[in-house]
């Protein structure tokens, strides 16, 4: 916990937290207020309640409840094939899909044994960092929306299109983009759409170098964020955070750098860490991840491999069309693989991917059958609102706002 | 400087009778235009559609053309109920409570598969669209829908504010149809 | 020390023995061995404080229901990773289906709170000593545990998906 001027007293406050049960017990005890916030409060991002318990503007305790948009993920991937499992992941963390788009791919090719070449591989990676800015532009703008910027939320939702432009050119959906195959990318890099990424590693650097300046030395912002949410690396760690909330309390734990997939062994690039695990480290490693994403597009976007966009695995990734018009053996293969009818092999994987979030993992468990017999997603934002009520407690509530958007916690992963 | 009155599009004006210093219609019309050109969303967002809409209202999108550029974050003073995003059983009780705290005339629009109908979710845990909680009016398909359906959501929503009877909601019909949702 | 699934195996079954250390195998490079209800605890707080292996991040844990194993249909899997050593191993605890009770974890693991919630809630396992073991996803009223694969996933009361629509 962060001690300036902004939280209480901190012996106060361990007392009170001592004996708070016997106090909330205590009904006459007038001088805490019961808050209600959310699930539809306008400045949650998403469906989430708390129930605070507040003196003043202090939080005293808070008891979070969640499930609010709990749509049963999992129960729907036992029963559904493989391939038409992409279309779930897409709506977890809906604001970079494509990471769990491929994640979830990566997964099942590891399953089933498939070698990806290297130019998938390459477009995988431009897709995923493109995904992972978006998520970090999101998050940052909102963050400066919650303590009163908006001009910065306007400005970078115009950006956010040009990646979505990039998205829609590269398999038609902007949001949820259920992009790719199982096998390799579904089909290869237009002109069009590496016109546009060169077009976008042009003009980007110029509008998120603007938008640093107007937020990271900008006082409001400072006196708002600095100090404010924090968490020590031990309480992290012990609460299972991963990914740019981890990496801000300093500990530099990143899925691309010690489990590299997809290539990411061939890309330099750096991981920023901060010091403190507070709301504006949290901002700042974003940030900087940002540009380390940027760099990584530059790199693949420059050495982009020839070769084929998917693997050769006939019994999973789909024939193209117009093979199914005139070759039987394609027909054969077109009708099984849509119909649901391949078998995977009886097994058992974890693969993680680096999401937007933190480590977004997939633990599959096969019988042989067409439809995973288990599917278990390892959701970032699970375990980081679990924290959020120890980061919250003997803070303001202005401040619990701004914790909650800087954690980046999105319902639709939360609650899957 | 462009031309200030060129650049500014000026909403029609109702049937009526004119003349020499004077214009007659009904209150109906006038109220109705009025009501068409400055709805008040209240985003109920919950997940991936909530995201579409916030494309909406950024720069690109605009939705404050429509008169709407002011999200209405109480239900006390917003005309639109958007619920977007999928509803889970848990949250139906939210939704209504919601919609019984507007003040009428209210309208209530449906955004993606999943207010809709429930969407891919067909599970125990989703709500098989919200329109077993809350009467709707209109409803957007798409999942996600664009930004462009969903701002033609907005303006179908327009077209029924400006053509309603003003005693509409005081009609039988209409007090049934609240009935049948156990809503006073 | 290097990690490898041998040496770490090994070790484990030094300290706890056969019986207790079971039916490890590596399906993805991940090694995965079973244990019991009785040694979960102990096992888990011996990896953590091992000068040598150091695993200390919990990395996820998940329900699965197998109705056809009788006298071990619930399986509670326990993934844990050693960031200092980059080494991941999987830890797997069968109980009836009658009896799903298991040790909490929560004294190790402040993330096991809602994981084990979240695995009530599923699969109604029961942890020992959890602080506040209620459902969390689901409404509390809910009177089954979803992901147990008798339950159907679709929702009960949709009255237009008539067989035939479906050509059934
Ligand atoms: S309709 Fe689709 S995009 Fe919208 S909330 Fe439902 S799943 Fe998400």
């Amino acid at each position: 916990m962060a001690t300036d001027n902004k939280t209480a007293d901190t012996d106060q406050l361990q007392e009170f937290r001592d004996n708070r049960d016997l106090k909330l017990q205590d009904k006459k005890n007038e001088n805490l207020t019961t808050l209600n916030l959310g699930p539809t409060h306008p400045a949650t991002h998403g469906i989430f309640q708390n129930i605070l318990q507040m003196d003043g503007e202090v939080i005293m305790d808070a008891v979070p409840t969640i499930g609010y948009i709990h749509r049963a993920f999992e129960k729907i991937a036992e029963r559904r094939p493989f391939y038409q499992i992409t279309p779930l992941t897409d709506r977890m963390n809906y604001c970079s899909s494509p990471i769990n788009n491929m994640g979830y791919h990566m997964t099942v090719e590891k399953l089933l044994g498939i070698e990806i070449p290297k130019r998938a591989q390459y477009i995988r990676v431009i897709m995923m960092e493109l995904a992972r800015i978006s998520d970090h532009l999101i998050c940052n703008s909102i963050l400066g929306v919650d303590s009163g910027a908006f001009t910065g939320f306007l400005y970078v939702m115009q950006e956010r299109e040009h990646i979505y432009d990039i998205y829609e050119e590269v398999c038609g959906a902007r949001l949820t983009t259920n992009m790719g195959r199982i096998g390799g990318m579904e089909r290869d890099l237009s002109p069009k759409a590496l016109h546009l990424i060169g077009e976008f590693l042009k003009r980007f650097p110029k509008v998120w170098a603007e938008f640093e300046k107007m937020l990271t030395r900008n006082r409001i912002f400072i006196d708002r964020t600095v100090g404010v949410g924090a968490i020590t690396a031990e309480r992290a760690l012990s609460y299972g955070f991963t990914g740019p909330n981890l990496r801000a309390t300093g500990v530099d734990y990143d899925v691309r750098v010690m489990n590299p997939y997809s290539s990411y062994g061939d890309f330099e690039f750096e991981i920023p860490v901060g010091a403190k695990g507070d709301t504006y480290d949290r901002y700042l490693v974003r940030n900087e991840e940002v540009w380390q994403s940027l760099k990584i597009i530059e790199q693949a976007y420059k050495n982009l491999p020839e070769g084929s966009y998917h693997a050769d695995a006939p019994h999973y990734y789909l024939p193209p069309k117009q093979e199914v018009y005139t070759s039987m053996e394609a027909l054969i293969y077109h009708f099984k693989i849509v119909m649901g009818e391949i078998d995977a092999p009886k097994g058992e994987v974890y693969h993680s991917v680096e999401g937007g979030n933190g480590e977004l993992g997939f633990y599959l468990v096969s019988d042989g059958g067409r439809t995973p017999y288990r599917l278990h997603f390892r959701r970032p934002c699970f375990i980081y609102y679990q924290a959020y009520t120890e980061m919250i407690v003997g803070g303001q509530l202005a401040d619990a706002i701004l914790t909650l958007s800087s954690l980046n916690v999105i319902a639709g992963e939360l609650d899957a | 400087m462009s031309d200030l009155n060129k650049d500014i599009n000026m909403a029609e004006a109702p049937e009526g009778h004119s003349g020499a210093g004077f214009f007659a219609t009904s209150f109906e019309k006038v109220i109705g235009l009025a009501r068409a050109n400055s709805l008040w969303p209240l985003p109920f967002a919950t997940s991936c559609c909530g995201i579409e809409f916030m494309a909406t209202m950024g720069a690109t999108y605009d939705i404050s053309r429509f008169g709407s550029e002011r999200p209405s974050f109480s239900p006390r003073q917003a005309d639109i109920l958007l619920v977007m995003g999928t509803i889970a059983k848990k949250m139906g009780p939210v939704v209504k409570q919601v919609y019984e705290q507007m003040a009428e005339p209210r309208w209530v629009v449906a955004v993606g598969a999943c207010a809709t109908s429930g969407g891919i979710f067909d599970s125990y845990s989703v709500l098989q669209g919200i329109d077993r909680v809350v009467p709707v009016d209109v409803y957007v398909p798409g999942c996600p829908p664009r930004p462009e359906q969903i701002l033609d959501g907005l303006m179908r929503v327009q077209d029924l504010a400006k053509n309603e009877s003003l005693r509409r909601r005081n009609s039988p019909e209409y007090q049934a149809l609240l009935a049948s949702y156990n809503i006073k | 020390m290097e990690l490898t699934n041998e040496n770490v195996l090994g070790k484990l079954i030094a300290q706890f023995g056969e019986e207790n250390i079971f039916d490890a195998y590596d399906p993805d490079g991940i090694m995965t061995l079973t244990t019991t209800r009785e040694n979960i605890i102990a096992l888990i707080q011996y990896l953590y404080d091992d000068k040598d292996l150091q695993v200390q991040f919990l990395t996820t844990m998940a329900g699965i229901h197998f109705p056809d194993h009788k006298g071990r249909e619930l399986c509670m899997m326990y993934q844990l990773h050693s960031l200092r050593h980059n080494y991941r191993l999987r830890i797997k605890v069968f109980v009836p289906a009658e009896d799903p009770v298991l040790p909490t974890l929560t004294n190790i693991y402040a993330a096991a709170n809602w994981m084990e919630r979240e695995a009530y809630d599923f699969y109604g396992f029961i942890f020992t000593g959890h602080p506040n073991l209620i459902r969390i996803l689901n409404i509390e009223e809910m009177e089954y545990h979803p992901m147990l694969k008798q339950y159907p996933l679709e929702d009960q009361t949709r009255e237009d998906k008539i067989d035939t629509y479906f050509g059934r």
